[in-house]
């Protein structure tokens, strides 16, 4: 839980400054609208606990999303909607394109999908419940549900695996931290090094953000129980205390992954393997060593010191942590300027691309503008590795609900899926995605994208062949997250 | 070495045959964005000195933009725009084409004003446009030298599989194995050609007049703070016209896109009206050509390393410009990489075209703010109907690494910490 507290809290859904770690159950419904109507009326009273209820005890928690279908179904007006992003308009599965950039192709096509492939359902209802009160509530909340014009279309389950993920890694420790009482300004000297503490305008809309500015999003006339525009005040801001959810249901190949691993690096070294595909160790430490200089939005506390504060620039030759891990790709911990503060003179240099920069330096963009605020959940039974080696294991059917927040989809959640986890040529890599979620499929011009490569240190990189696709989209949607003003506005 | 250069050829599209030049366009590909390099109208891929080509019809949405200058060009065309980058001269290069495919050629510019005569050459030379100024990523990188290093790399790569990683040591002794096994059974590696006569001089000649231009200008150095006035006058009256691109423009746009590593991007705009803006650009461009011609020519344009080849052409007597390049990525992470990297450099040229996002200083500004640099660089789009590229699959920065192997793999000796960075890169 976060120890600042925003001055509008209360308008902020609870989501954005906390997981829920204490409430292990969850569930995710996912709505259709029957009757705007009375479903309306629902939402207008539906109890959803804001960041404002956070130091108080919460047996069970409801968070609330909607897309633009259910904007749509509700009745907001065409200009209001048009003003959201266009990505989260148009919806995840929304076209080809999209789809060949999020690598939602082949196995992971939209046709393919459980769920969301002719377009979001148009209410996401967020449940999280203390142990053993999830069902009786659920029950009771379906019931209204339906008596308010709302159908339950699907329910995604969670399982609690604590702090693991299904293929056994310690997960979510590493998360950017939430400017809240706005400490820094961006864009200084400062950003020429890697950071940890983000603009509020990254995760919030109505905020300024990583470059100082306010995100697009609908300001109306009038509209009076909305919060103003602080950069209009003249206008209503429906998105202000808002942002963007990104949901994508992710089937992960637990067996499939230990098999591959073991098989290629024999039962002793599966996971020293496993660890480098991953970029950090089952216990969730680091692959690179920690650094003694601080990191701003790191520690005090001495887990997430020892867990977070490094980078990967004195790793330039991928020997601790290979280019293409997935947490080296997920968050690449890069400054605005590789090599970080050198002087005025050494700055306008740097923005010249003087002296010429190494091939391997400078590939990557600046991370500050490439967060996500990951809040998913897993499902399925938990395996420990060991046993999914076994011949004998039978399929956990498990993988992650996976949940993240932002305010530009396209900047964030689209950024890091296409350019830094799908691409097969992500920092001067050459024909390997993401060796967990990637699906490997060939290029256009056929070159292969399942390798992976593990640099050693006499020189010479060991490259694997033919990872299988160890994680298959299933399900997936965008959502806009309100503010609880802005909520109460479209159900009014 | 074989310096590389460019071709365009304009010409005014009848504005009764554009329907049927779109549809006639598309036939050479596949699927839209992806081109059939083996077409019958202009088979790419027989061209092995061709690196990128295109065809765009550049119709351009904006050009009311100008009614903010209470002016407007009612003459101005659709233009339709045959343009790529070759190895030697593009003059040669149009003269190969119109030898060997002066049916597919005849029939694409038939729907122009004024279509071929008789002589194609001739009237492609007449049509030619030089850029402004424009990038190569690589200056003597040649198609076949690309290709061949390709090639390279993954007999490396092969041979290293067979050999296991860590059998030979140390690492001198694995690279003088590659190397043998390269010279015995690995593929052809070309020899540079010999540098064409006149091309440096040509250089050192271009060198001396911008010097000279510099040296007659200096003076006007004295009236800086004048120009200053003058230019932030009009950096905070100019209008700034950058609403977001409608969803279809986007949608009709980003269906071409992402088909291969790279994409192309063409975009079209009004230079803002009278002389200071365009004295102004002619200053920049100057100054860029002085950059991509001397300073960036291995591998970055600054700190972006994204980009094949890119130039900036004016059309319509210095009114219009367009910009055309090649570049890896989607088109998110370029914009990214413009804002982030470049913004600079992209304000000093289009913060002279109408409707850029308001900057300060030329330098400042501008591009830096995101969303109205993103919807006018998007706006001011136009889809690039045909496109070629003669290594799909590879990126700049592949193609660096790429050359980085065979240099290092001709090398007479390496010490034992270098022989341990070139295995890296294969």
């Amino acid at each position: 839980m976060s120890q600042q507290r925003p001055a509008e809290a209360g308008d902020i859904q609870a989501l954005l400054a906390s997981g829920f770690a204490s409430l292990p159950e969850a569930a995710f419904l996912l709505l259709r609208i029957v009757e705007p109507q009375r479903a309306r009326a629902w939402l207008a009273r539906a109890p959803v606990t804001t960041m404002a209820d956070l130091g108080r005890h919460q047996p069970t928690v409801l968070q609330l999303a909607l897309s633009a279908n259910g904007l749509r179904r509700l009745g907001l007006d065409a200009a209001a909607l048009a003003a959201f992003a266009p990505e989260f308009v148009a919806g995840m599965a929304g076209d080809k394109a999209r789809s060949r950039r999020l690598g939602d192709i082949g196995a992971n096509a939209p046709t393919h999908w459980r769920w969301g492939a002719a377009g979001e359902p148009d209410i996401l209802l967020l449940l999280y419940a203390e142990s053993g009160k999830l069902a009786t509530w659920q029950g009771e909340l379906t019931e209204a549900l339906q008596q308010s014009g709302l159908d339950v279309a699907s329910v995604l389950a969670t399982s609690d695996m604590g702090d693991k993920e299904p293929f056994g890694f310690t997960d979510g420790m590493s998360q950017p931290r939430i400017d809240w009482a706005d400490t820094r300004v961006p864009g200084t000297p400062d950003d020429l090094d890697y950071g940890n503490l983000v603009a509020t305008g990254e995760f919030l809309l109505g905020y300024p953000n990583e470059y100082g500015l306010y995100t697009d999003r609908p300001l109306l006339p009038g509209a009076g129980a909305l919060p103003r525009a602080t950069d209009q005040p003249g206008l209503a801001d429906l998105g202000r205390n808002g942002t963007y959810l990104v949901l994508r249901e992710l089937h992960q190949d637990v067996r499939g992954f230990w098999r591959f691993v073991a098989d290629r690096a024999g039962p002793g070294g599966a996971e020293a393997l496993a660890e480098a595909m991953v970029g950090r160790r089952l216990s969730g430490d680091p692959l690179v060593p920690p650094q003694d200089a601080p990191i701003r939005g790191i520690g005090p506390d001495p887990t997430d010191i020892a867990r977070n504060r490094f980078t990967y620039a004195g790793d330039a030759d991928g020997l601790h942590c290979p280019f293409g891990a997935h947490v080296r790709r997920a968050n690449p911990r890069t400054g605005d300027l590789p090599g970080g503060r050198r002087g005025w003179l050494g700055r306008i240099l740097g923005a010249l691309g003087l002296p010429p920069a190494d091939l391997r330096s400078d590939l990557v963009a600046s991370t500050r503008f490439h967060r996500i605020l990951r809040r998913g959940r897993e499902f399925g039974a938990w395996v420990e590795p060991e046993r999914a080696m076994r011949p004998d294991c039978p399929d956990p059917q498990s993988g992650l609900q996976f949940i993240c927040l932002g305010a530009s989809i396209s900047r964030q959640f689209e950024f890091v899926q296409n350019a830094w986890l799908a691409s097969a040529k992500f920092d001067g890599l050459s024909d390997e995605s993401d060796p967990l979620t990637g699906n490997r499929m060939p290029l256009g011009a056929g070159a292969p994208t399942d390798r992976f490569s593990l640099p050693q240190a006499n020189g010479a990189t060991r490259r694997l062949h033919q990872l299988p696709a160890f994680v298959t989209v299933r399900g997936g949607g965008y959502f806009f997250l309100p503010g609880l003003r802005a909520l109460r506005f479209l159900a009014g | 070495m074989t310096p590389q250069s460019t071709f365009m050829v304009a010409a005014a599209v009848r504005p009764d045959r554009e329907q049927d030049l779109r549809a006639l366009l598309e036939a050479m590909n596949l699927e839209p964005g992806q081109v059939d390099p083996a077409n019958p109208m202009l088979p790419f891929a027989r061209y092995d000195r061709l690196h990128v080509a295109r065809f765009v019809i550049l119709r351009d949405d904006t050009l009311g933009d100008l009614a903010a200058y209470d002016t407007a060009l009612p003459d101005a065309p659709v233009w339709l725009v045959f343009l790529g980058d070759c190895d030697g001269a593009g003059d040669d290069m149009l003269a190969q084409f119109a030898r060997t495919a002066e049916p597919g050629l005849r029939q694409i510019f038939a729907h122009c004003e004024a279509p071929p005569g008789d002589d194609m050459l001739a009237w492609m030379r007449r049509h030619a446009v030089s850029p402004a100024a424009q990038y190569v990523n690589w200056y003597g990188r040649t198609v076949c030298q690309i290709r061949e290093e390709a090639a390279l790399r993954g007999f490396l790569r092969d041979s290293l599989a067979e050999i296991g990683p860590l059998a030979v040591q140390p690492a001198t002794s694995l690279r003088r194995h590659l190397a043998e096994a390269a010279r015995r059974g690995g593929p052809p590696l070309s020899p540079p050609a010999a540098t064409p006569p006149g091309w440096r001089l040509q250089r050192l000649l271009w060198l001396a007049r911008t010097l000279l231009i510099g040296v007659l200008l200096s003076p006007l150095l004295l009236l800086s703070p004048l120009l200053l006035w003058l230019l932030r006058a009009r950096e905070r009256a100019d209008p700034v016209i950058a609403p977001p691109p409608t969803p279809a423009h986007v949608a009709t746009l980003s269906r071409l896109e992402d088909h291969d590593v790279s994409n192309p991007f063409s975009a079209f705009g009004s230079v803002k009206p009278g002389r200071f803006r365009l004295w102004t650009l002619l200053l920049v461009f100057r100054t860029l050509e002085f950059g991509t011609r001397f300073i960036y020519t291995r591998g970055r344009l600054a700190r972006v390393g994204t980009i094949h080849f890119a130039r900036w052409v004016f059309l319509d007597n210095r009114r219009r410009l367009l910009f055309a390049s090649n570049y890896d990525g989607s088109l998110d992470s370029y914009m990214d990489d413009f804002i982030n990297k470049a913004a600079f450099g992209l304000n000093l040229v289009f913060s002279n075209g109408v409707g850029w996002p308001r900057t300060r200083f030329l330098l400042f500004g501008g591009a830096e703010r995101e969303q109205e640099f993103k919807h006018y660089l998007r706006r001011h789009q136009v889809p690039t109907q045909v496109w070629y590229k003669a290594y799909p699959g590879l990126t700049a920065a592949e193609l660096a690494t790429n050359t980085r192997i065979r240099e290092g793999l001709e090398r007479a000796r390496m010490s034992e910490s270098e022989a341990r960075q070139w295995l890296a890169l294969i």
